[in-house]
């Protein structure tokens, strides 16, 4: 009886927090501001309007499936984030239907046929851009400078680059991926309103940094090129894609690290942050499965030891 | 008369009811991997009708002196000579779209639409509804496949059995040209059939009601 642990439980009626879904996606919205801001002052006022059409593409895409579908709206700001993250993965330059396009896929094809808000087993953002990418690849590739618009090569794509370019984000890149700090901040405020935690972010960071160890290229460049940071903040954490224990989530995060730089070191495309969140993504009902079998035969073990 | 009848129906079945891959999730293979233009569907969908044909003719002269235990090998061996001489007849007559369909007229033999004709119609059925199910089963293909094809085709080229149909600047949906493009064409169109469906049910269920109500009162 030593080992007891003091667990807390408590009779209804509970409190509510006054949190809700609606809310927390405001929030996740507030926390890309610092991103998007930088994206602009890198890359011009043409990143405003591509997001803005990114995102309307998306909210008509909601409306119309829900209209579709007889089911009411609600008012949903989850199709606004989805626009808002998918804008923040394209090329500063691509075409305004592209992210209309990705915007309105990303939508059906991501959440909507699978039954809507919280019912997607993958992230809505992603399937967008690998949509895109795989339909558009010329589209997709158009890397600028920042500042002047000149056409470009990425650090992936053999650009050379500096530690200090890095984490600034003044290097060619998708729109919001290039600064490490913009999305640090991003980060910050998003434990700041708890509406993400650390798991799935540094598993995805310690997962890149170890195979780029092991294949023996530098990890800390690894880390910050590409849309590795973002999509450790911003995608990975998604709540209905991820799985729902601590320990779950890192792995997953890890598994997202790793399958990226299998990706980058072996795969044909240079980059692949998003092919890996989908896998992974595929992955997170088996690893919810794993957690709670491995729960249940703790909690049998607890039963034997203390009766 | 009734045989008429008959063969109308088993011809309707595989035609417009039951075709494959659309309405019967049959034949998944060739629609997915060959469907790329609405050249290659018609032409597949062609090919498939004429091993379908043949072999109906041939289990309908075999049929009555084929053992029932090996008659899976040998319905086979004679739906490969069907599939041998289309495959023959392409190659001198189309080679262009015979090297674009490669190795997916040989796998006709596998198809599963072929042997599941074979065991549940040709060699059960009478001839003339037979050769009915044959012919209804390919044609019905053949469009379904066209039907795929136009539609992966606009969006991946831009075109129509080659003739352009989208404007200059458009650009070509490069995903429409790969496997996952047939998985979401098929997928839209498997959509809609089942929601056309389902609106035609709850009409016939709404007259079915009305008329009860009318009977009662």
């Amino acid at each position: 009886m030593s080992n007891q642990t003091t667990l807390l439980l408590s009779p209804s009626p509970h409190m509510h927090s006054g949190k809700t879904t609606q809310l927390a996606m405001w929030g996740v919205c507030a926390s890309l501001l610092p991103v998007l801001g930088t994206a602009v002052y890198l890359f011009g006022t043409y990143v405003l309007i591509l997001t803005l059409v990114t995102c309307i593409g998306a909210v008509l895409a909601e409306a119309a499936s829900l209209a579709l579908r007889k089911r009411p709206w609600t008012g949903e700001v989850s199709s606004l984030v989805t626009g808002l993250i998918l804008a923040l993965t394209l090329p500063p330059h691509a075409p305004l239907w592209v992210g209309f396009v990705g915007g309105v896929i990303a939508i059906v094809l991501g959440k909507q046929v699978y039954g809507g808000t919280g019912a997607n087993p993958f992230n809505p953002a992603a399937v967008g851009r690998v949509f895109l990418l795989v339909s558009f690849p010329a589209q997709l590739t158009m890397w600028t400078a920042p500042f002047d618009g000149v056409s470009t090569a990425t650090p992936l794509g053999g650009a050379e680059a500096s530690l200090w370019t890095l984490t600034v984000g003044t290097h060619g890149g998708s729109m919001g991926e290039t600064s490490a700090i913009a999305i640090l901040c991003g980060a910050v405020i998003l434990f700041a309103m708890r509406l993400i935690d650390w798991q799935a972010p540094v598993g995805t960071v310690l997962g890149t940094a170890l195979i780029a160890l092991l294949v023996g290229e530098d990890p800390v460049y690894h880390v910050l090129t590409g849309g590795l940071l973002f999509g450790a903040v911003y995608m990975a954490t998604d709540w209905v894609t991820s799985p729902v224990t601590k320990r779950g989530r890192f792995i997953f995060g890890l598994g997202i690290g790793v399958l990226t730089m299998v990706i980058r070191v072996w795969g044909s495309y240079p980059e692949g942050v998003s092919f890996a969140i989908l896998l992974m993504n595929a992955l997170t009902p088996l690893i919810n499965r794993a957690e709670l079998s491995l729960r249940e035969k703790r909690r049998k073990a607890y039963v034997r030891a203390t009766s | 008369m009734s045989r008429l009848r008959e063969t109308w129906n088993t011809f309707t079945e595989g035609f417009i009811r039951q075709t494959p891959p659309l309405f019967t999730a049959l034949g998944l293979c060739p629609a997915l991997a060959i469907t790329t233009s609405a050249a290659n569907g018609l032409v597949m969908g062609l090919s498939t009708t004429a091993v379908l044909v043949g072999s109906a003719v041939m289990a309908l002269a075999i049929r009555n002196v084929v053992p029932k235990q090996v008659r899976i090998p040998v319905y086979t061996v004679g739906i490969a000579t069907m599939v041998t001489v289309v495959d023959f007849l392409l190659e001198g007559l189309l080679p262009e779209i015979h090297a674009l369909l490669g190795l997916f007229i040989p796998l006709i033999i596998v198809n599963c639409i072929v042997l599941g004709r074979v065991e549940a119609a040709f060699t059960r059925m009478k001839p003339m509804p037979a050769l009915g199910d044959a012919f209804g089963y390919g044609l019905g293909f053949t469009w379904a496949l066209t039907l795929i094809g136009i539609i992966r085709e606009v969006m991946a080229a831009g075109t129509i059995f080659g003739a352009r149909v989208m404007p200059v600047g458009f650009t070509a949906w490069q995903i429409m040209r790969t496997p996952p493009g047939a998985f979401l064409t098929m997928a839209f169109l498997f959509a809609l059939i089942q929601t056309v469906r389902m609106q035609s049910a709850k009409r016939r269920d709404r007259r079915a009601a009305e008329q009860t109500q009318a009977q009662a009162a």
